[in-house]
């Protein structure tokens, strides 16, 4: 909690990140209490402009623009944080586990990692929402991504796992009889959280962008409210034409808050986690 | 820089010395996270050297003999910071205060003072031939002409019996022992008054040791330079220096001539480190002190090393003994300094 | 009667040169020797970088197995040891003290979960109480206490008491062999001693046997009763310490020993001065 509170007071980028991300999480909050059906349409007067009354303005859906960013939110950042945690669980595994044991195993692992690196990512998922039409749902679409975003963040736990295994700290911990799984949890984890932060970081977003694109293209269960599924919904009653522009400006703004506020919390929290300044911290 | 004139003419720095170094006392600062730390690092030293002698530090780890030599060579950097005190060179005339006026300090380095540090590679560049090295620090301060430059480097390399056509290898080509001859050759092509040796042989070999030991005093010696060289070993300080100071918690112990400093430790600290050295040929069990070195950042009150001491009284523990002219002609900073035996 | 250790021509090859010319190097070639079990010794493998030294001491803890020839500890033969039942059998016998005490600790470790898991791999103490007991009773044997050392990060501790924690670990299995690869090269003057007199005791109370590994002649003279010395990995010289290193007969040994800096100036600047070029 101290800790909390001494990020706040001395690190800028972490403020900054926590207004941010809180203004996101407020909003994610606020949709548990909308007052009308986040798929229900035309509860309201379409095409209203921002006012006291409608605070973003309404769409040709006959949607209020706060009420459906509200919902959107919630469900793309739940999205991007299941693809996160996901490919975070397969990339540590591979990369700590590849990195340890060396040699022909690690050679093997490497070898199927980078052979799913190659793999085209937007191709894929088309195929597979192709193939399955109407079963495709959220979560079968989060663990496709998952499964498809954690080869490179692997490759990097993998060169640190390989130096880690080196060291005479983990040829101590064998002689001390721990056993693999508690030397890679125990000794050589906390070595990789950084990178872990890190690339949660840029998955999270990887992940956001992946959402909104297929489903700005219309490749997702449209009728759930999603930025991306706000945009297309914009783009095909051609909203900018239309001159209903907070249709689509309001969704992209919160996309980039959010995208802002992710970044300076990995930054400022990166800085924090690293086994070098926690050290410093402790005063070695 | 007039007040800097007639502050270094009240000092009155004697011509004899090359270095004259007064009450300095430089700290780490450190602010993380609102955790305020300060870390007495060299806590009021007063030292000199004479023109063409060895001068040795020795002490363990957190003594603070790197960061005392990092100040003297005015390379320190924030959190680390001089709060009291002044360092001196005299380079035949031209004097330089390093913390009074710090910008005459960068045109007397390579040329006037110069380093040998551990890590060879810290100085040779690891992707270009050892020529280009050579070039990088010595060229702009010999003043010689491109071919004058590359024949008195030869000829430097030929006298300190290296091959010149070291020139043309990459380091990583040389054995550690070249590198660290290469170093020393580098470090005094430009014959300089003064050159801080940082533990220049701890990473070598015994054999290879014994040659750049012989190395060093043998430029030292022909070129009447001054070194002050920092090393834990006390047996390479046996070897190589003409006096030695022992340090221990950021402040100095002892110091004196090192052959009287051997014979006749003054302080109980000396007396431990020269007595606990094993010898071929000497069967007798060895002790240890007891403790640790401290904290610098927690130090004992008082005389800082008397939690460990055999001799320590109750007065050891209150006040801080200073360096008084010991009775082999040397200082040291203890109590009972006349009542120490030597193991 | 079975060796404790023994080493039967014992060659290990490390290939060296690029893609192309794929050549060989002896690290270690050829070394023999034997340990008894009956009488508990300090044995002193003695040499510079490049010896061999560190990879002889890795085949002793069979974490490389030898090219040719055999190693045997307690009459089997320590490559042909498969599996984790064996192997911990193994490293319950055989105990590592490694080089520098700031990496052989990770810093983000507590000091005592080492002792712990020792005491609980190899003891089978399966409780807390037990675990405790037996790492305070190893801390206790090297002039320390848990109460010290409980709870505490490496950085809080000098060199000294780290190499001191790490010998008391490796004596919670009761160890027959301990394998010291410079252990007190990284440890202050001050400190030096506790750890070299520390090796004595555990072979004279404990009767466990030591392999001291070290570049440093005058320490291997004090402290052990072998000693063997290395070169480009061939033993050159081999015998009881004090007679080995007072009157080495091998032009390599008596170059080593005249390179010693004694703790003497007038006698250690004489042999700086006649620097005598030697290798490389």
């Amino acid at each position: 909690m101290k800790v909390l509170i001494d990020l706040l007071r001395y690190n800028r980028e972490f403020l900054l990140g926590t207004i941010l991300i809180s203004i996101i999480l407020a909003l994610v909050a606020a949709s548990f209490f909308a007052p009308y059906d986040e798929l229900a349409t035309y509860v309201v007067i379409p095409d209203m402009p921002p006012s006291a009354e409608y605070w973003l303005g309404t769409t040709s859906r006959g949607q209020e623009v706060f009420w459906q960013l509200a919902a959107a939110m919630r469900n793309t950042l739940l999205f991007g944080v299941v693809v996160a945690l996901v490919s975070r669980v397969i990339a540590i595994a591979v990369g700590l586990v590849s990195g340890y044991l060396g040699g022909r195993v690690d050679q093997v692992i490497m070898a199927i990692n980078d052979t799913l690196n190659a793999l085209p990512n937007i191709p894929i998922l088309l195929l597979l929402v192709f193939v399955l039409r109407d079963q495709m749902s959220w979560p079968i679409l989060a663990v496709t991504a998952a499964l498809l975003g954690w080869q490179h963040d692997s490759r990097l736990i993998r060169s640190v796992a390989l130096s880690l295994r080196n060291r005479e700290f983990t040829r101590h911990a064998v002689f001390s009889g721990m056993r693999t799984g508690q030397i890679l949890w125990r000794e050589h984890l906390p070595y990789v959280m950084p990178i872990v932060f890190y690339t949660t970081m840029n998955n999270l977003i990887w992940a956001i962008g992946l959402e909104v694109t297929l489903s700005i293209l219309g490749f997702s269960d449209i009728n759930r409210p999603t930025i991306g599924g706000m945009i297309y919904w914009a783009n095909a009653h051609s909203a900018m034409v239309a001159g209903i522009w907070w249709w689509i400006v309001v969704p992209m703004a919160f996309v980039v808050i959010l995208f802002l506020g992710l970044f300076m919390l990995a930054m400022s929290v990166n800085e924090y986690i690293d086994p070098r300044s926690r050290l410093a911290r402790m005063g070695a | 820089m007039h007040e800097v004139l007639s502050k270094a003419k009240k000092t009155a720095v004697t011509p004899k010395n090359v270095l004259t170094v007064e009450g300095l006392k430089a700290y780490y600062i450190n602010e993380h996270f609102g955790v305020r730390r300060e870390v007495r690092a060299v806590d009021d030293i007063s030292l000199t050297v004479q023109r063409n002698e060895v001068y040795g530090i020795a002490g363990e780890s957190s003594s603070g003999k790197s960061s005392l030599i990092k100040t003297l060579a005015g390379a320190i950097r924030p959190p680390m910071r001089v709060v009291d005190g002044s360092v001196k060179f005299d380079f035949g005339g031209q004097s330089i205060d390093v913390y009074g006026a710090p910008e005459q300090l960068k045109p007397a380095r390579w040329r006037h003072l110069s380093y040998i540090m551990q890590g060879s590679m810290n100085v040779l560049n690891p992707v270009r031939r050892v020529k280009h090295s050579f070039h990088d620090f010595a060229y702009r301060h010999m003043g010689l002409s491109g071919a004058a430059f590359w024949s008195k480097v030869r000829q430097h390399l030929e006298r300190l019996g290296l091959d010149p056509d070291v020139l043309e290898a990459f380091p990583h080509q040389l054995s550690g022992g070249m590198r660290q001859r290469i170093t020393i050759a580098l470090a005094t092509v430009c014959e300089p008054e003064f050159i801080i040796a940082d533990e220049p042989t701890t990473a070598l070999d015994v054999l290879v040791q014994q040659d750049v030991l012989g190395l060093i005093k043998d430029v030292q010696a022909r070129m009447q330079a001054s070194i002050i060289f920092v090393t834990h070993d006390m047996s390479v300080h046996a070897a190589i220096t003409d006096r030695l100071a022992i340090m221990y918690a950021g402040r100095l112990a002892e110091e004196g001539a090192t052959q009287a400093l051997f014979d006749n430790p003054q302080h109980p600290y000396t007396a431990h480190l020269i007595g606990s050295l094993p010898r071929i040929g000497d069967v007798r069990v060895r002790k240890s002190l007891p403790g640790k070195p401290p904290a610098l950042s927690d130090p004992p009150s008082g005389c800082r090393f008397h939690p460990r001491c055999p001799l320590a009284i109750e007065r050891c523990s209150r006040e801080v003994p200073l360096m008084q002219p010991s009775a082999t002609g040397g200082r040291v900073a203890c109590f009972r300094a006349g009542e120490v035996v030597a193991a | 009667m079975t060796d404790l250790l023994r080493l039967d021509h014992v060659t290990k090859l490390f290939p060296v040169g690029g893609f192309f010319s794929r050549r060989s190097m002896k690290a270690v070639d050829d070394v023999n020797f034997a340990l008894s079990a009956d009488k508990p010794e300090i044995f002193a493998i003695v040499g510079e970088s490049g010896s061999g030294k560190s990879t002889l001491a890795k085949m002793m803890l069979g974490n490389e197995v030898p090219s040719s020839g055999q190693l045997s500890f307690d009459g089997t033969d320590v490559a042909a040891i498969r599996g984790r039942a064996a192997r911990e059998a193994f490293m319950a016998k055989v105990q590592p003290v490694f080089q520098n005490p700031f990496e052989a600790f990770n810093p983000l470790t507590k000091l005592d979960e080492y002792l712990f898991a020792t005491a609980h791999r190899f003891l089978g103490a399966s409780n807390r109480g037990a675990r405790e007991a037996a790492a305070d009773a190893a801390l206790q044997r090297v002039g320390l206490s848990l109460s010290e050392v409980r709870g505490r990060y490496s950085h809080e501790l000098s060199g000294g008491q780290l190499q001191r924690i790490a010998v008391a670990r490796a004596l919670i299995p009761n160890p027959k062999l301990i394998v010291a690869d410079e252990p007190v090269s990284m440890v202050d003057a001050s400190l030096r001693m506790s750890i070299v007199n520390l090796f004595r005791e555990l072979r004279d109370e404990l009767k466990v046997s030591i392999i001291y590994i070290t570049h440093d002649l005058a320490t291997a003279y004090y402290i052990s009763d072998r000693v063997i010395i290395m070169q480009k990995g061939k033993v050159i010289e081999s015998g009881d310490a004090r007679t080995v290193l007072e009157h080495p007969t091998q032009p390599y040994s008596i170059a080593l020993k005249g390179a010693v800096l004694p703790p003497d100036p007038a006698a250690a600047s004489a042999i700086i001065r006649q620097r005598q070029v030697v290798a490389g």
